[in-house]
């Protein structure tokens, strides 16, 4: 009981990273999964939606949502931007669109500095989940509670659009087959920027919500590609209840795995990934098809 | 199969992913239609003597050559350290286009080794052993065996499962450098390493100049080691596993066995990348061996064309002279231009850098598009 009591906030704190990195991985394997688009500036895009959304936020709710609005909004603009520039690479296979979307996020990482600085900008919550909550007799962050919740809705929203309506299925179908797609009277480009505008506005929207618990600074836009990266491989490209199971992993091994064994936490996000990837493909060779598997969603 | 469409007199046959035979009978014929039609006299010479694929081959390497044997001259002390770093980093790059271009192994982890061969000369040079050659040959020995071992675990993997099982040993090397202090000095980085000399009773390297000679020197000879290689029979098996690995299988080749080779040597490589870019930089830290710096290096062989020993050196050349040169009069907006080369790169220079030479010559890209699977 008393190691249980211990670990309690780590762990609780780690379902809320982990939430928070799914709803920024969720875009990543989208575009990824779908779309064959390995976007680096994936994690511009969050950035941008948090240093937009820090500017907004005052500490009343009208500007909290407004700042929410906002991020999304400029998430859905720069996936814009990447539609556009990706189009004529699409049948240039992975790197090309690798090197346009380095290129990307250099020059836009380049101009969220020049802009907002070299500091990390905090946001204003509002007052009231600005305090703190007990659960279980362990004093807890009121607004990390509230994010819990928010996020649980936004993954099954996602998993309900993605799987149970026309414009989802669409998408899947996209996966599979994009001449099909195409054949049944859907312009391949038409889907190819929907799916980038939904990936950017998801981008800028986790970057918005989750900007109280990863604050955009100089090292977000890395440190969210690199995680992002790490989910949606361990949960499998396309997959996003892979992604939501991967996410929450990787949330608890940054913060209980840490509470833990500080000792051996460096190495445990990467260790453990090389021997899920080692593992999996020892398993299942047959599966190594590609990077398009579709949305098992 | 590859290997009648590749004619052998062609010396740029293993830099062209497309069918090469057709590109070198399309340039040949349009170099002496402009030829012709240039009139007589010492420009049909110098076209007709373009024309041949051979020459028209050598022209960048020739170019290369002599600007960096001249650049020194007219260049100040940062400048020449610059081209030095270029160079070291360069050497990385081949490495990386072993292992991307020619294996069809895309790494994000090839800072790994050279991060290794970097603080084996660390060590070494802190410790009193100052000699140029020995410390290139125990950094590429250690490197190779690190590589050894990581690659018994890499190189199951395949695709995007490569890339990110390069990527997590790439960090988790970083992490462990970090970590280790006793050895590596932590996260500062282990600073204060003397310079070396060449070899035992040269003068130590105590200017930049001469430290630049020293490492144009170096890999000038591993790139030519590398390219003499890469054109060998060795070449084609490893194009070959590329391309067709499932008939090469087939055919009884241990195709595992050659992609864990080509891991073990590019490691090395990468690893005399390393021991250069100490002797340049006398500094080692966790840094060199970051995320950013491998997918830095990956970007450079793709800007400089997959296949390509010496488009990987260019390529790596034009991304330190963006970052830190060009950029010098705009402090802090290196990754702005470097972006921006990057993303007017891929528009404008679909084959590479290396894919360029001489286009007036051919055939404009825009008649023979590459489609989809072909």
């Amino acid at each position: 009981m008393g190691a249980i009591n211990a670990h309690f906030v780590p762990a609780l704190d780690g379902v809320a990273y982990g939430l928070l990195l799914f709803v920024a991985a969720a875009g990543l394997t989208l575009l990824f999964g779908i779309g064959g688009v390995l976007n680096i500036a994936h994690g511009t895009l969050f950035a941008l939606g948090g240093y937009l959304a820090a500017t907004v936020s005052n500490g009343s709710w009208a500007s909290a949502f407004l700042g929410l609005a906002v991020a999304t909004v400029g998430g859905t603009l720069g996936g814009a931007v990447l539609a556009a520039g990706t189009l004529p690479l699409a049948d240039r296979g992975h790197l090309p669109q690798a090197l346009l979307t380095f290129g990307l996020s250099l020059v836009g990482g380049d101009i969220l500095s020049t802009v907002y600085g070299g500091d990390q900008h905090p946001v204003v919550i509002p007052n009231s989940v600005n305090g703190t909550v007990h659960i279980f007799g362990h004093v807890y962050p009121t607004y990390r509670l509230m994010f819990i919740v928010v996020a649980s809705v936004l993954a099954l929203a996602g998993t309900y659009v993605l799987g149970r309506t026309r414009a989802g299925s669409l998408l899947r179908a996209a996966a599979d087959d994009r001449d099909m797609v195409g054949a049944m009277g859907y312009a391949p480009w038409r889907v190819h920027a929907a799916l980038c505008g939904a990936a950017g506005a998801l981008a800028g929207l986790a970057g918005g919500l989750g900007a109280p618990i990863i604050g955009p600074g100089p090292d977000t836009a890395d440190k969210v590609l690199m995680l992002s990266m790490v989910v949606i491989v361990l949960g499998k490209p396309g997959s996003v209840v892979g992604a939501f199971l991967a996410a929450i992993a990787v949330g608890e091994i940054e913060t209980l795995g840490v509470s833990i064994s500080s000792n051996w936490a460096p190495y445990l996000l990467f260790g453990l990934m090389t021997v899920a990837l080692v593992v999996r493909t020892f398993r299942g060779s047959s599966a190594s098809a590609g990077a398009a598997v579709g949305a098992h969603a | 199969m590859t290997a009648p469409t590749v004619p052998t007199d062609s010396p740029d046959s293993p830099d062209s992913a497309d069918p090469a035979g057709s590109n070198v009978s399309e340039a040949t014929a349009s170099g002496s239609g402009s030829g012709s039609g240039s009139g007589s006299g010492s420009g049909s010479a110098v076209a007709t003597l373009l024309a041949s694929p051979r020459v028209r081959a050598g022209v960048p390497s020739v170019v290369l050559a002599a600007f960096l044997l001249i650049a020194p001259s007219s260049f100040d002390g940062y400048g020449i350290s610059l081209l030095s770093k270029a160079l070291a980093l360069g050497v990385l790059a081949v490495s990386v286009s072993v292992l991307a271009g020619y294996s069809g192994l895309p790494t994000m982890g090839q800072a790994a080794p050279f991060l290794v061969g970097a603080y084996t000369a660390g060590v070494l040079g802190t410790h009193g052993h100052t000699i140029g050659v020995v410390q290139l040959l125990c950094g590429t020995l250690v490197a190779a065996a690190f590589a050894a071992a990581t690659g018994l675990v890499a190189i199951r993997t395949r695709g995007v499962a490569f890339l990110m099982t390069t990527l997590a040993l790439g960090e988790l090397t970083v992490t462990a450098a970090g970590e280790w202090r006793s050895l590596t000095g932590g996260t500062d980085g282990m600073y204060g390493i003397p310079p070396v000399q060449p070899l035992p009773g040269m003068a130590t390297l105590n200017s930049d100049r001469n430290v630049y000679w020293y490492v144009l020197g170096a890999t000038t000879v591993i790139v030519a080691i590398v390219w003499r290689v890469l054109r060998s029979p060795v070449g084609k098996l490893l194009l070959a596993c590329r391309d067709h690995e499932a008939r090469m299988r087939s055919a009884g080749h241990p195709v595992t066995r050659y992609q864990w080779l080509a891991y073990v040597a590019a490691g090395a490589l990468a690893g005399f990348g390393g021991v250069l870019m100490c002797t340049v930089n006398q500094y080692v830290s966790p840094d060199d061996g970051s995320f950013s710096n491998s997918a830095l290096v990956l970007l450079a062989v793709v800007l400089g064309g997959a296949t390509s020993p010496l488009g990987a050196l260019l390529g790596a050349g034009l991304i330190v002279a963006t970052r830190d040169w060009l950029a010098g009069p705009f402090p802090g907006h290196g990754p702005l231009l470097l972006g921006l080369m990057f993303i007017i790169a891929v528009y404008a220079f679909p084959d590479g850098v290396a894919g360029i030479r001489f286009q007036a010559l051919r055939v404009p890209r825009v008649l023979k598009r590459r489609g989809g699977s072909a």
